[in-house]
């Protein structure tokens, strides 16, 4: 096992390089001169110069990587150009908002989905299977940003009953929890059915019934447990949508993360932080994942993930 | 390993021309109800989008504050918005700038992605290697985070907002494509033609290509429903279409300031983005069950 999780996190490191690549290029795809447009369009030559050197945009290309990855070693994700400040002294207080928004969502969605899921599977056909599985496709198709308008406009403008923005108190958690975990509930839903559909019909499920267990024990104890193995790489890939969903949710609800703090700096074109949200963004999920590829590893021990 | 992933290819004999690869998919197609029904309501919103639009009796653009905000009615079905425009109006002019962002976005994403994957998979080794450590790379972003990373640094407009969402789906066409080559290149008869002596580019175009269309055809459904999604929260946000134009995003995000009072500004964009979204999901779901039975 500890073999697998060094070599796993070895084998991160050249994605983590490509990312710190796209990453950095990003200032370079900018159509025109990335130091005027964040000095502003009117700025004077001399404070465009400023920009320029400030930014490094004098140096070679090849130069200018080597720097940003040397600074990176060394966690300076370089200077806002709205605030002056470190990016990271503005990020690193938002990271727990963003990461328990996410937490929070996967969870309800992980609970919800496979409990809805399993139901379904159980009552294969069933008026509850079929309700259930128009809600998930209803759930997969509404944009987030609708249903969280909408809840603030009817649960808590017209009857009062939630506080309709902020962070901080488990009531101003329930709404961007649930509406961010809506989608992702939906899909786990539809995947654990499936999944669960698979493994019902597998031999050794009949043989454990055929050989006087109850139905009940077998579902969720042999059933479950397998059927939850396709599941969990579902669960990997929703949390990466569920991570960069918080941006919109953060937004809809006034939340002041780091989904807030990337679209507060791409209004105000302060790229250098575009780039470090972005990054430290990118480097929870791969982190994520890890955990997820851990926890798939532990739960199915036969698959030989190398 | 993806959730959308399509699993094999049926491998069809060799002696299929591409007509009748396009017949059997037809065929299948016809047969699943899910399929069907989702195909006739895409197809009926195209028509909406290109016909309804001469049809509407008000300016989708034009500003007249004498019927601001002005809750539905017989004369305003859907109501207007807070520059007096009819919402319904705005919702019909609107239905092809959804579509073409879907459609072309996905486009995009196949003309990147079906090349690569078929390349990793029939080249193997180390081109193989290179290029799927790319996606990896890619994939390595958080859902939508690359697209608002790209659209950000480029500027927000619909064509912006096509390429970013693009570049979001070369991923699913590459792994996917590239899959479905493996398993068709152990075919027997492409080793049968290799030995006559035809040329990679014509295996590749005149015999791998027709064989993986079947789960392309899959991707490119369910690709088609998220990028919808996707483009409209990038509007949502600013990030893509920007106003006047009457893209259903950005008309969410405008009414937003007005929702308390007039929630149906906010309120019909959503549900419009809803529908077209649940017709692809709705012809995704069955044209995957009647291609990758499982």
């Amino acid at each position: 096992m500890t073999v697998f999780m060094l070599r796993r996190l070895i084998q991160t490191i050249p994605v983590i390089i490509g990312v710190t690549f796209i990453v950095f290029s990003l200032m370079h795809l900018i159509p025109g001169d990335p130091a005027v447009i964040m000095a502003g369009e009117t700025a004077p030559d001399e404070q465009v110069e400023r920009m320029r050197e400030r930014l490094g945009l004098n140096d070679p290309i090849h130069v200018q990587y080597l720097k940003y990855m040397g600074n990176l070693l060394q966690g300076d994700l370089g200077q806002s150009v709205r605030s002056s400040r470190p990016v990271w002294d503005e990020i690193k207080p938002r990271i727990r908002v963003t990461v328990a928004l996410s937490l929070y969502s996967t969870l309800l969605s992980i609970v919800i989905g496979v409990i809805a899921g399993v139901i379904s599977a159980v009552r294969k056909n069933s008026l509850l299977d079929s309700s259930l599985m128009l809600a998930a496709l209803f759930g997969l198709s509404m944009p987030t940003f609708w249903f969280g308008l909408m809840a603030i406009r009817y649960v808590s403008v017209e009857f009062g009953l939630l506080p309709p923005s902020g962070w901080g108190t488990w009531q101003q958690a329930i709404l961007p929890v649930v509406s961010l975990g809506a989608t992702g509930a939906a899909i786990i839903a539809r995947m654990t059915r499936s999944s669960m559909l698979d493994v019902i019909n597998q031999d050794y499920m009949r043989t454990a019934l055929a050989k006087g267990l109850k139905k009940r024990v077998v579902i969720y104890k042999h059933g479950l447990k397998n059927a939850l193995i396709p599941v969990v790489t579902v669960v990997g890939i929703e949390i990466g949508v569920l991570m960069s969903g918080s941006i919109i949710t953060e937004t809809v609800f006034a939340i002041n993360g780091m989904g807030r703090l990337v679209i507060d700096a791409i209004r105000a074109r302060d790229f250098p932080m575009v780039q470090g949200v972005v990054l430290v963004f990118t480097i929870i999920f791969v982190m994520a994942n890890l955990l997820v590829d851990v926890s798939y590893r532990y739960l199915n021990k036969r698959i030989d993930l190398n | 390993m993806s959730n959308l992933a399509t699993g094999t290819p049926e491998a069809y004999p060799a002696i299929d021309k591409h007509a009748s690869q396009l017949r059997i998919f037809y065929k299948k197609l016809s047969r699943n109800r899910a399929a069907l029904i989702g195909g006739y309501l895409i197809l009926l919103l195209i028509i909406i989008s290109i016909v309804a639009p001469f049809f509407t009796v008000y300016d989708p653009v034009l500003v007249d504050y004498d019927t601001k905000l002005l809750s539905p009615s017989s004369t305003h079905w859907l109501g207007t918005d807070h520059n007096g425009r009819d919402i319904f109006t705005r919702l019909i002019h609107g239905m092809h700038i959804t579509l073409y962002i879907g459609f072309l976005s996905v486009f995009f994403g196949m003309l990147v992605g079906i090349p690569m994957g078929i390349i990793a998979g029939y080249y193997g080794k180390i081109v193989d290697t290179v290029l799927m450590r790319f996606i990896d790379i890619l994939l390595a972003f958080p859902g939508i985070l690359l697209a608002i990373a790209l659209v950000s640094v480029l500027g927000g407009s619909i064509n912006n907002v096509i390429i970013a969402v693009g570049v979001f789906s070369v991923p699913g066409f590459a792994r996917v494509v590239r899959g479905s080559t493996l398993a068709v290149k152990k075919l027997e008869y492409i080793d049968a033609i290799r030995a006559l002596g035809a040329s990679d580019g014509r295996i590749i175009f005149l015999h791998i290509l027709p064989n993986i269309i079947s789960p392309i055809i899959v991707q490119a459904t369910v690709r088609i429903a998220y990028s919808i999604l996707i483009a409209s929260a990038l509007s949502f946000l600013g990030l893509g279409a920007q106003p006047p134009t009457p893209e259903w995003g950005a008309m969410l995000s405008a009414g937003r300031s007005y929702m308390f009072d007039h929630p149906h500004v906010a309120f019909f964009p959503g549900l419009a983005i809803m529908i077209v979204v649940l017709a692809f999901n709705i012809f995704g779901d069955g044209i995957r069950d009647a291609f990758d039975p499982r």
